[in-house]
């Protein structure tokens, strides 16, 4: 389990995040959902380990997170230009001597089923392909917790389909969880547990999705609207 | 199987009810409709999750309701299977006729129609097929 208490974060005097505590359990996908600047970057790095809060606490298992802790996390960046000069096999390779749960036979059989050519570079993919590429390589990772950053931002929604499918194939519910943020709510609705949505640094709102239905007979879509408008004023 | 890619289409869900009860509807329909058969094997649910584009924890719970429903049975090692006790599946095919026609009536009394208007519209449609 991830659990952040009262973490802030501020960018010199800028406020990013503001007293934010939650938990992220294993066995779980977990969506945040949040409009641009809302600060989902932000908390997904210090998730990840690779920020420190400003103010409040981060463990992992009881014990206080770290950079170290990057071990334990595959991240997933929301960067366009990845090691542009790699093609997907040397990526994998470049991952395969950086992080010991790397498993380059899980990375290809991944961009196999992605349908990613690996031995072109990255920059000559396109937008699309290098979204699988990244994915095929946070995939391969083999670790508890998957942190990633608006992983089908910008792409159509066959590829998002194709990445969606992919999470739920090369990960297992039972020992792993997925922390994403994301725009698509629509889309990625149905391979999710729950949603945080944050608001200018704050958590807002926080529900399962299937209780989301039930109780208020709306798709995650419409709460979000309406759970956003509600706490403007 | 599944095919390669994840091309296929994945399944549209209305926004008013939880998926996971909309996926029990889809295969209380298939039971019914016969393209499920008494003691067809179904799929994992790692199979049916990737097939449909629904979390692993979603479809689990889908198919412990089915469980409970006694619509199907787990046998240890081998797979969950279609019932194949019939009155099981009649008595489903009852539940879900009632459950069908109480919906129907509860949208007509939304509208402000007479049961007696609908009967007659049903019975003409009935006469011109």
């Amino acid at each position: 389990m991830i659990k952040l208490q009262h973490v802030s974060y501020n960018y010199q005097r800028q406020e990013v995040l503001t007293d934010i505590s939650l938990s992220f359990p294993l066995g779980q996908t977990i969506g945040i959902a949040g409009e641009n600047g809302s600060g989902k970057s932000t908390l997904l790095k210090i998730i990840a380990g690779i920020q420190r809060p400003r103010k409040g606490t981060i463990s992992l298992d009881e014990e206080s997170l770290t950079r170290r802790h990057a071990a334990d996390i595959a991240y997933l960046p929301d960067m366009d230009l990845f090691y542009s000069y790699y093609t997907t096999k040397e990526l994998f390779a470049f991952y395969a001597s950086q992080f010991s749960d790397f498993s380059i036979q899980k990375a290809l059989e991944v961009a196999k089923f992605l349908e990613v050519d690996v031995d072109v570079k990255l920059k000559k993919l396109s937008k699309g392909n290098r979204g699988r590429a990244k994915m095929a390589a946070t995939l391969g990772r083999n670790t508890a917790y998957y942190v990633m950053d608006e992983p089908f931002s910008g792409l159509d929604p066959i590829v998002r389909e194709s990445l969606i499918k992919g999470l739920i194939r090369y990960t297992n519910m039972e020992e792993q969880s997925i922390i994403l943020s994301t725009h698509e709510l629509h889309e990625v609705e149905p391979i999710l547990d729950q949603l945080i949505v944050i608001k200018q640094g704050k958590v807002i709102a926080q529900d399962e999705v299937e209780a989301i239905r039930f109780k208020t007979n709306q798709d995650a879509v419409s709460w979000m609207k309406y759970v956003t408008k509600e706490k403007v004023n | 199987m599944v095919g390669e890619g994840g091309y296929e289409m994945t399944q549209d869900f209305t926004r008013d009810k939880p998926i996971y009860s909309q996926l029990v509807d889809i295969i209380c329909g298939d039971i019914l409709k016969g393209n499920l058969q008494p003691g067809d094997k179904m799929q994992s649910v790692r199979e049916y999750s990737l097939e449909v584009g629904v979390n692993v924890n979603t479809v689990q719970r889908v198919y412990r309701e089915l469980e409970s429903m006694r619509l199907t049975e787990t046998k240890r090692g081998q797979g969950t299977f279609i019932t194949t006790d019939e009155g099981r599946i009649q008595h489903l095919r009852e539940d879900m006729k009632v459950e069908l026609v109480n919906q129907f009536l509860q949208s007509i009394a939304a509208f402000g129609f007479s049961r007696e208007e609908i009967v007659h519209i049903l019975q003409r449609k009935e006469g011109a097929e």
